[in-house]
């Protein structure tokens, strides 16, 4: 579904990625770990079509498309979603007006017929029921206000109703408390299918006790230096990320 | 040598009737005014308060100030429910207005029937005289306005119905000069909601030229929408005079979507202790259009208060001007006072010239003021877009969002809705 091959990129000249590979396949749930500014943020990006990032070599397919050749919304309209880390306020545009224009553009991309405001909103109701959200954040400003746990509540409502195949999560799990936490587990748990792919990006374990990844992968320095199942995020968990400086690859010392 | 728009009125002058200029006593004043605008002529380059609005198209055209035999379509004012008082090219039109429901203590009548039949006190405000070299046009509605609203709510009266004033240009034989003069009256504790709108029937290359006052007594409160929407073509020169007594509560909103110049000068006095204005607008400048306005909001008394929140969207060619001005004068202690003025530029060929003006004299205020130009956040555009949201979509989306926050002060959802609605039809699919 996913295959990131080589992936190579700078951000303001700086290489940020430096040959990174992954492959997600459809059903599976990726965990990528890693310590501050290993790339993990860098990543969610690149794949979401973010500005600013300068591909220097690698390919990433999604599906049978070349994932870097599309706009943004091309990528959404495909099946890509990114939970923010830092989901944006934006005062004065309703979050219903807003899930109803991203929803429906997504579907004109598709060939699907677009949904009239009672079918939409037929469906909001059915996945605020399943997400045990209540319905007050519908009527507010996209994300303008809101706490914290709110943002993240928005990110997940909106993945669950715009139903992507491949859902990237940038450290949802950061500044949450334990009730967030699960809530966030929940919504993604509530959609895993064998249809359906996860990436889920964190710097802790914890996010990882509830949603139970098959594989787990640590990202330091730009690359992958290490995969294994769930245990490797126990590891993790009790060892740091001290010792994986002994498992990165040297840089080549400036001639 | 006068400018050719001014010897067009001078010579329009004299074809007025005689009875109506005459009338209320006020035919001295009149031609004094009009002296005094041929005297000191059309505001130019030099003159501060129009240092950003240049004339010297406008001086070289003419404009008939006779009154035009015009029809308009009932269409273009469908929408706006009564009471409401239409003016078409500055005359009455007793077809399109509706002046049913009206409530007890609200007087609702014309200008021109106030002046055929009514009292001095009805007409005394057209005495005024404006001293200022470069207040000719308001000197010019001195000399021209026949017709107008006369608005007025007695003491403690709530008025539960907006009234409409309903200003509407439309082509006719030649180019006029509309000049319209409106007074809007509030007693002790009396509340009311004004609907002002300047729109077009049709493509219409008028210069209307209106003044108004409004009077807030003690505790009244006036919610005052003003929506001008005319045609591209059209010029307009717009002066509000508000004076608000104690604890006397001004809401404006301004939408300037329309027209070729507009020029809008709203001038506050808090003359009141505790009286309070807010003021909040959106000004678009699109195609070559060019939009001016200037507040000059004036605290008097004490413990006086502002907020104003102006947002300005600089679009193909267009010109946005804002003059935000603040003066708190000596004594005018407890004074709060908050300017904010954001701009947005869509285009590399537009521009905007904002300038907020704080003049402190008094000791005890809280003053803030802050004036931005930008364009559209990068991070709120790419989370929109993550979602499925087109490019082109998503600028417009953010555009009208910007000019929203404006409406968060109307109370009356319906009416808030309707404004919104008309912001959405106006505001430009907004390309990369």
């Amino acid at each position: 579904m996913l295959k990131i091959e080589n992936l190579h990129v700078r951000i303001a000249g700086k290489e940020i990625l430096k040959g990174l590979s992954l492959d997600v396949k459809p059903g599976e749930v990726h965990a990528i770990m890693g310590p501050n500014g290993a790339g993990k943020s860098t990543l969610g990006n690149v794949l979401a079509g973010r500005e600013g990032y300068e591909i220097t070599a690698g390919t990433v397919d999604f599906g049978d498309q070349d994932l870097l050749q599309l706009e943004p919304e091309e990528r959404a309209a495909v099946g890509l979603f990114l939970a923010f880390q830092y989901p944006v306020e934006i005062p004065g545009v309703n979050n219903t007006y807003f899930l109803k224009a991203a929803l429906n553009a997504q579907r004109r991309y598709r060939g699907e017929p677009e949904l009239d405001s009672m079918q939409f909103l037929k469906l909001v109701r059915e996945k605020l029921r399943v997400l045990h959200i209540s319905d007050d954040l519908l009527h507010r400003a996209v994300n303008a206000g809101f706490s914290g746990g709110e943002k993240k509540r928005n990110e997940i409502f909106q993945m669950a109703l715009l139903e992507p195949r491949l859902a990237i999560l940038d450290e949802t799990d950061s500044g949450l408390d334990i009730d967030a936490l699960k809530m966030v587990a929940e919504g993604v748990n509530h959609m895993r299918s064998a249809q359906r792919a996860f990436v889920v990006i964190t710097h802790y374990q914890r996010l990882l006790d509830y949603i139970v990844p098959d594989y787990v992968h640590v990202l330091a320095e730009g690359r992958i230096v290490e995969s294994g199942d769930k245990t490797l995020a126990h590891k993790l968990e009790r060892q740091g990320y001290a010792w994986l400086d002994e498992r990165r690859v040297p840089e080549r010392s400036p001639a | 040598m006068s400018a050719p728009l001014l010897q067009e009125l001078e010579r329009g002058f004299a074809g007025l009737p005689i009875a109506q200029l005459d009338a209320g006593g006020l035919g001295a004043s009149r031609r004094a005014q009009l002296a005094a605008a041929l005297a000191d002529g059309l505001p130019g380059a030099r003159a501060e308060r129009w240092r950003h609005t240049s004339l010297r198209a406008l001086e070289r055209r003419a404009f008939s100030p006779l009154p035009t035999a015009t029809q308009a379509d009932a269409d273009a004012v469908a929408s706006i429910p009564g009471p409401r008082l239409v003016f078409v090219n500055g005359t009455f039109s007793p077809s399109l207005s509706l002046l049913d429901g009206i409530p007890d203590g609200v007087e609702m009548t014309t200008l021109a029937q106030a002046l055929a039949h009514g009292d001095a006190r009805d007409v005394d405000f057209l005495a005024r005289r404006f001293d200022a070299a470069d207040e000719t046009f308001a000197r010019l509605n001195a000399a021209f306005a026949l017709d107008g609203l006369l608005l007025r709510v007695a003491d403690g009266v709530h008025c539960p119905t907006p009234i409409a004033l309903v200003m509407l240009g439309a082509t006719s034989s030649g180019d006029a000069a509309i000049h319209l003069r409106h007074l809007i009256e509030l007693g002790e504790g009396a509340r009311l909601t004004v609907c002002e709108y300047q729109l077009a029937a049709s493509a219409q290359t008028h210069l209307v030229n209106s003044l108004a006052h409004v009077h807030l007594r003690r505790d009244a409160r006036l919610d005052h929408v003003r929506v001008q929407n005319e045609a591209a073509t059209a010029t307009l020169v717009t002066r509000t005079d508000a004076v608000l007594g104690s604890a006397a509560d001004y809401r404006r909103i301004d939408l300037e979507l329309g027209a070729a110049l507009s020029r809008h000068e709203l001038n506050v006095a808090l003359q009141g202790n505790g009286a309070r204005v807010h003021a909040a607008g959106v000004l678009f400048a699109d195609g070559r259009r060019h939009v001016d306005t200037r507040l000059n909001i004036e605290h008097i008394a004490r413990d006086t208060a502002c907020e104003l929140n102006w947002r300005g969207l600089g679009a193909d060619r267009g010109r946005v001007v804002f003059h935000g001005g603040i003066r708190i004068r000596a004594g005018a202690d407890g004074t709060a006072a908050q300017l904010s003025n954001k701009n947005l530029l869509l285009s590399p060929h537009a521009e905007i010239d904002t300038q907020p003006v704080l003049e402190i004299h008094a000791d005890e205020v809280q003053a803030s003021h802050g004036a931005t130009v930008g364009q559209l956040d990068d991070a709120a555009l790419f989370y929109l877009r993550s979602r499925g949201v087109p490019e082109i979509e998503a600028r417009t989306l953010l555009t009208l969002a910007f000019c929203r926050v404006v409406l968060d002060g109307v109370e009356d959802g319906a009416l808030r809705e309707q404004l919104d609605a008309l912001l959405s039809a106006r505001l430009p699919q907004v390309s990369a």
